[in-house]
């Protein structure tokens, strides 16, 4: 099975780059507005698209998505419209992997084989979901490779030599490695021991290896393109909706330029380190 | 649904995934599945050592104070008219409750794995109180998360634990509950994961917590157990405790789950009403979902979002249940019943007036259904309540709901 995301990262090694990946949260501010964000991330110079299903606990969320998940789901967003969002996006682009991220709960309550099914049809590519490690595959991971989605895995500082096979087994379309040991959008990582990281895991595995938490800036995303297939990119553009936002939480005029200029100077950092 | 005939014995599990039933399990972020399949190994190891039991024992002797006295409450009875009560009293453990048995478990095993951060979630603030003493007697250094909210109601904790020495770290996220309290600690154990050991302190998480918790636990229903044959010559006919996330509930069901004789009721927090929506009643008001790194039942809305959990007792205010509950509930072992907010206010100034010992608000949700279930039954039957916790913590709570002191 190849997925948009594995024809994706395909074509930007032969171009001689890393992917840039952007978070957004489902919802944040409202429905509409993150329909319109994400509808303008590719053009930004997004070249994979991480959606995130809001949670009321995301045990692994740092304050920021925190936040933004707790402003969807005041709007009223559901696992129902988030799929929508996608349904929507994909009626002009075709090509942009789009991947939902987020917490168990909210798709075992839709139903796993319902959600599979769902997702794929409006046009989802793969799902990262941060509560099911290894030890649950038969939950989710299964199902959802049977069902044609990529189930991608994180991989973190704590992962060891010995358990990364394990983490690595039904892990497909990349390896999401989390930087840092902490919750998202906390502490910036330590450069020079990413690209060590980096090399460890692909000595595992032929799949891209993404690296995420703590990019804030072109240039942190420079430093980790170097030594990595992929630059992922959350709290930091979250943070650029919450900003935008007027005095009631409503989001302003500024929303969407705020989260595309971002994008358009972290792909600059990424798109400056030619491979 | 009832398949208790069936099963050869309700005190095998969890299997070695960590499940009871369908229930339990381990959903948690990649950062902490290294962390827990450690603390299991250390467990399983700690657990076969006879040093560890003894320097557990020695401790349960010489600084809790067991084992807890089984009182027969005779003017209760008296008052109620129906089955001999007993009362299980872990009110009178150092530091007020049972949740010191656990903590003292966990924190020797801390010891023993080389951590020297402990951190701990905490609703009514005895657990937090619990392991701010254990880490006081040990040198560690304690972090206790606390909703915001209930840092507010359960002032006298707040104040124990900083004079143990603990930083206390309110809770502002969500619905500044246990919870809340939960998914921060979470976060703290995936921030710090080379020196900190996360003390759980109730039957719920991912595994091997419930299993663990539960073990540290026992000791409640062994001493019961022990101490009805000496009195009684017999077992026990009825148990009834209060659950929160379970705890003191496993803690005396446990040993006593294949004794076919023996019914056991748990007792959720019914808030409002369990028909009101504003409740802590999870198998009676709630179903299967994932939470805090286990499948149990929890009360959510029709997405899968969790709803906030109610309880004038902030112990028992947690939307989920320890995930061998669960299974007990759906195998027809274990009866679950509900206390109201009002019923247990009620319960709490009984036992006050009647034995002279004013119970925490938890607890007191049990003497309420209790009492009830006494009053049905003949005077030979024997029921033990689990008089889980001391009210001292309560008493201003109650007194602004009563109107006041005079
Ligand atoms: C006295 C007392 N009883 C019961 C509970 C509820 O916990 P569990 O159900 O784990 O026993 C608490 C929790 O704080 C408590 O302090």
């Amino acid at each position: 099975m190849t997925t948009r995301i594995d024809t994706r990262f395909a074509a930007l090694k032969s171009e001689g780059r890393a992917a840039l990946v952007t978070f957004v949260m489902a919802g944040d501010p409202d429905h509409a507005t993150a329909l319109e964000i994400i509808k303008a991330l590719p053009k930004a110079g997004a070249d994979l698209i991480e959606i995130g299903m809001p949670f009321t606990d995301p045990m692994a969320d740092g304050p920021a998505i925190q936040a933004a998940g707790l402003r969807a789901l005041a709007g009223g967003e559901t696992l129902h419209s988030t799929i929508d969002i996608v349904r929507a996006f994909r009626v002009n682009d075709t090509e942009t992997p789009i991947i939902l991220m987020g917490y168990f709960n909210p798709i075992y309550i839709y139903g796993v084989e319902t959600f599979l099914k769902d997702a794929k049809e409006a046009g989802v590519d793969g799902l990262i979901v941060v509560d099911c490690p290894p030890e649950e595959d038969d939950e989710l991971c299964k199902p959802a490779l049977k069902a044609g989605l990529n189930f991608i895995r994180l991989a973190t500082p704590t992962t060891d030599e010995k358990r990364l096979p394990k983490v690595l087994s039904n892990t497909s379309g990349f390896v999401y490695y989390v930087s840092i040991t902490g919750i998202t959008g906390s502490a910036t990582p330590d450069f020079s021991k990413v690209a060590t990281a980096v090399a460890r895991i692909k000595a595992h595995t032929q799949l891209p290896v993404a690296v995420g938490f703590g990019v804030k800036t072109a240039s942190d995303a420079s430093a980790i393109a170097k030594g990595a297939d992929g630059v992922v990119v959350g709290s930091a553009l979250v943070e650029a909706v919450r900003k935008s936002l007027d005095a009631d939480g409503k989001a302003t005029s500024k929303t969407i330029g705020a989260v595309t200029a971002l994008v358009s100077e972290i792909a600059a950092g990424v798109r400056a380190v030619k491979k | 649904m009832t398949i208790q005939q069936t099963l050869n014995s309700f005190r095998t599990g969890p299997d070695e995934t960590g499940h009871f039933g369908n229930f339990g399990g381990r959903f948690v972020a990649e950062t902490l599945m290294p962390l827990i399949l450690d603390l299991e190994k250390a467990y399983t190891e700690a657990k076969a050592d006879p040093a560890f039991h003894a320097e557990l024992t020695s401790f349960h002797t010489h600084y809790v104070g067991r084992p807890s006295p089984l009182y027969f409450a005779e003017r209760l009875t008296e008052h109620v008219g129906g089955a001999k009560i007993y009362l299980k009293r872990d009110e009178l453990n150092h530091t007020g409750a049972h949740k010191i048995n656990n903590v003292l478990g966990q924190i020797l095993l801390a010891r023993r794995m080389g951590k020297t951060r402990i951190i701990a979630e905490t609703g009514a603030g005895q657990h937090g109180v619990a392991t701010a003493t254990a880490c006081a007697r040990f040198g560690l250094k304690c972090v206790v998360y606390m909703g915001a909210v209930d840092v507010e109601r359960q002032k006298p904790n707040v104040f124990r634990m900083r004079m143990l020495g603990a930083e206390i770290v309110p809770v502002v996220s969500g619905s500044k509950t246990l919870k809340d309290a939960m998914n921060e600690a979470l976060r703290d154990w995936v921030s710090n994961v080379e020196d900190t050991f996360y003390c759980i302190g109730t039957s719920a998480g991912p595994h091997p917590y419930p299993m663990m918790v539960r073990d540290f636990q026992s000791i409640i229903g062994k001493e019961a157990r022990e101490q009805m044959l000496e009195r009684e010559g017999r077992l026990p006919d009825s148990l009834v405790a209060c659950i929160g996330g379970g705890s003191n509930a496993i803690g005396l069901f446990h040993p006593f789950l294949d004794d076919a004789s023996v019914a056991i009721y748990g007792v959720e927090a019914a808030g409002h009403g369990v028909a009101s929506g504003a409740h802590a009643a999870s198998l009676n008001g709630g179903r299967p979902g994932v939470l805090h790194g286990n499948r149990t039942y929890l009360l959510m809305d029709a997405d899968g979002q969790i709803a906030e959990a109610h309880s004038i007792s902030a112990g028992l205010d947690y939307p989920g249940i320890g995930p061998e509950h669960a299974w007990l509930h759906d195998t027809g072992r274990v009866t679950y019943l509900s206390t109201t907010d009002s019923e247990a206010l009620e319960a709490f100034q009984l036992l006050s007036k009647l034995e002279g010992i004013i119970p925490a608000l938890e607890p007191a949700h049990a003497i309420a259904r209790a009492v009830e279930i006494a009053a049905s039954k003949p005077k030979d039957h024997l029921m033990i309540v689990n008089l889980c916790g001391r009210g001292d913590k309560d008493i201003f709570s109650v007194a602004e709901h009563l109107g006041g002191m005079e």
